[in-house]
């Protein structure tokens, strides 16, 4: 095995392995793919469901919560899991509370948490580095952050894998969920938690500024190729855990920015899939007259 | 004949409303409003936009607590009747995004989930129960396209198999005559008889009058509360339509009618 590794490390695939022998870059390889899985199963259901807009908010809001849960010392995903659900409660209390519009209410709560951030970011003396938290540090990861984050990894596809069949139903059809007896209000706070936990989780990569990309990107990829929930299911995570991965390449050989070659290899697949996809790339469907 | 989720079908109150109040934060949407419907009973439930017909529904499926009266389904308290997946929704066309990628069975089969354990894995008496239902609205060659493939009839249809599957005794139709082709209406007026012999009760929520007339026995008229309630024949008077809609419509409500009457 290990022959062949060095015979390949040698060999014509060799820009392939040799980033593999940096502690660094298998780190962040290996959370870059699975935050990417992760991301990308849940995005199936933040494009169905339609909540495109609450992620980018959770994935916003969580910044206060980072920034305290470092001056403390604690993992940084607990106060970033207390602000993604705080500021969802908050936006859920102010909408029933007042006359203004839940779009405005959601802008209006993440920019109030993102910039109570940004203040404590500059208030706080710690080795916080901003850049980190807004942009994403992949290649930087710690070895315990690689531990919270299989933690989070793990609980968040556990959540969805478990509840797979009743949140579908949630997001196609509630009433009949819910007339059927089961309980769409732990649903809804289940999905709301989960993307706060996926949301701590892509930060890391990608940085909190491109999150939302994560959380809705590779679930629109998959929505162009399929008819089918399970297939879309596995196409996100393919294509999301995929982008990660050549985007740290391709951050790695050309000394650019990861999150930012990511998110855009993301978006390149997307587009690839609205240009040819099957049935429904533009290509097929006739409709770029 | 589908075996379906309940104790006796005979002489069996499907549907006993007394007196319900309901109120969204003081805004009343449905006061007094009293029903009984027996089993195998075909029930239009008729009323103009903001009548309280939806409301009605809600507090027949237990999404909103009348605040006076009660609601017993199959003489058992709404909360009960839940869980026993006594009650089906089927939905308006336009309720449902259409472009939701699952296929017809999928739909189906989730009037199964009721019945499975947590993790809604369908078993050998699922997917005959899918199966049964999809024959009975004519669209097994059909059960694999996506949901969004279909046309507003076969829609329904699909929607009205997940009620037969999930075996419920009490079937909530809202609006289920608009968009439809004439296949599928020939095809629901079979299934509602069918349904009105297996002891189903059904209560049709519409503002389409001449189906009304065509399909129900019985129909129930609201407007804030229950105004007149009974046979079809009897409780479509002038006066009862001219209280339940206004004045303002009536010119057109007898328009209607009257064209039905002479296309006859």
């Amino acid at each position: 095995m290990i022959e062949l590794l060095i015979q390949a490390s040698t060999g014509p695939f060799s820009f392939l392995l040799d980033p593999l022998s940096h502690e660094f870059m298998r780190r962040a390889l290996l959370v870059s793919a699975l935050v990417g899985g992760v991301c990308g199963l849940l995005s199936c259901y933040m494009t169905l469901k339609g909540w495109a807009l609450m992620g980018d908010a959770v994935s916003h809001a969580v910044m206060p919560g980072v920034v305290v849960s470092y001056a403390l010392g604690l993992p940084f995903s607990v106060g970033a899991f207390v602000f993604g659900v705080g500021s969802v409660a908050l936006i859920g209390f102010i909408k029933q509370k007042s006359r203004v519009k839940e779009d405005t209410v959601i802008g209006l709560v993440f920019t109030g948490f993102f910039a109570l951030g940004l203040v404590l970011v500059s208030k706080i003396k710690s080795n916080i580095d901003l850049m980190h938290i807004l942009f994403g540090s992949p290649l930087g990861i710690s070895g315990s952050d690689v531990q919270q984050t299989l933690f989070i990894t793990f609980l968040v596809i556990s959540i969805l894998l478990i509840f797979r069949r009743d949140l579908m139903l949630y997001c196609f059809d509630a009433t009949h969920a819910r007339s059927i007896g089961i309980n769409t209000t732990f649903l809804h706070y289940l999905l709301l938690s989960v993307l706060s936990l996926a949301a701590v989780a892509g930060l890391q990569t990608v940085g909190i500024i491109l999150v939302v990309s994560m959380l809705i990107t590779p679930g629109a990829t998959a929505y162009l190729l399929t008819d089918r929930f399970d297939r879309m299911n596995i196409l996100a995570i393919l294509s999301s855990s995929l982008s990660s991965v050549l985007g740290v390449y391709i951050s790695y050989w050309s000394d650019i920015e990861t999150g930012g070659s990511i998110v855009l290899v993301q978006t390149l697949i997307f587009l690839f899939a609205f240009l040819f996809a099957p049935r429904y790339g533009i290509l097929k469907s006739g409709s770029y007259f | 004949m589908d075996f379906i989720n309940t104790l006796d079908t005979t002489n069996l109150f499907r549907i006993e409303a007394d007196q319900v109040c309901v109120d969204y934060n003081g805004t009343v949407a449905l006061y007094d409003a009293s029903l009984k419907l027996k089993s195998g009973s075909i029930c239009g439930l008729v009323g103009m936009n903001g009548a309280g017909k939806s409301t009605f529904f809600k507090a027949l499926m237990g999404f909103v607590r009348p605040s006076m009266g009660s609601i017993r389904i199959n003489g058992q308290a709404v909360r009960k009747a839940q869980r026993e997946q006594a009650v089906a929704y089927v939905p308006q066309s336009e309720g449902i995004d259409s472009s939701f990628p699952v296929s017809v069975w999928d739909v189906v089969m989730m009037g199964r989930y009721g019945a499975m354990n947590l993790f809604r894995i369908p078993r050998e008496s699922d997917r005959k129960a899918v199966w049964h239902a999809l024959e009975r609205v004519e669209l097994t060659d059909l059960r694999k396209r996506p949901i969004g493939a279909l046309s507003g009839g076969q829609r329904k249809r699909a929607f009205l198999a997940r009620a037969i599957a999930q075996r419920a005794s009490v079937l909530l139709l809202d609006e289920p005559f608009s968009g439809v082709d004439v296949r599928t209406e020939k095809l629901m007026s079979q299934l509602f008889l069918q349904f009105r012999n297996e002891g189903r009760t059904i209560l049709v929520s519409t503002h389409d009058l001449s189906h009304v007339r065509d399909f129900c026995d019985l129909v129930v008229l609201i407007n804030k509360t229950v105004l007149a309630y009974g046979e079809t024949s009897e409780i479509f008077t002038n006066e009862n339509l001219t209280m339940t809609f206004g004045g303002l419509s009536q010119d057109l409500l007898y328009r209607q009618m009257s064209s039905e009457d002479f296309s006859e």
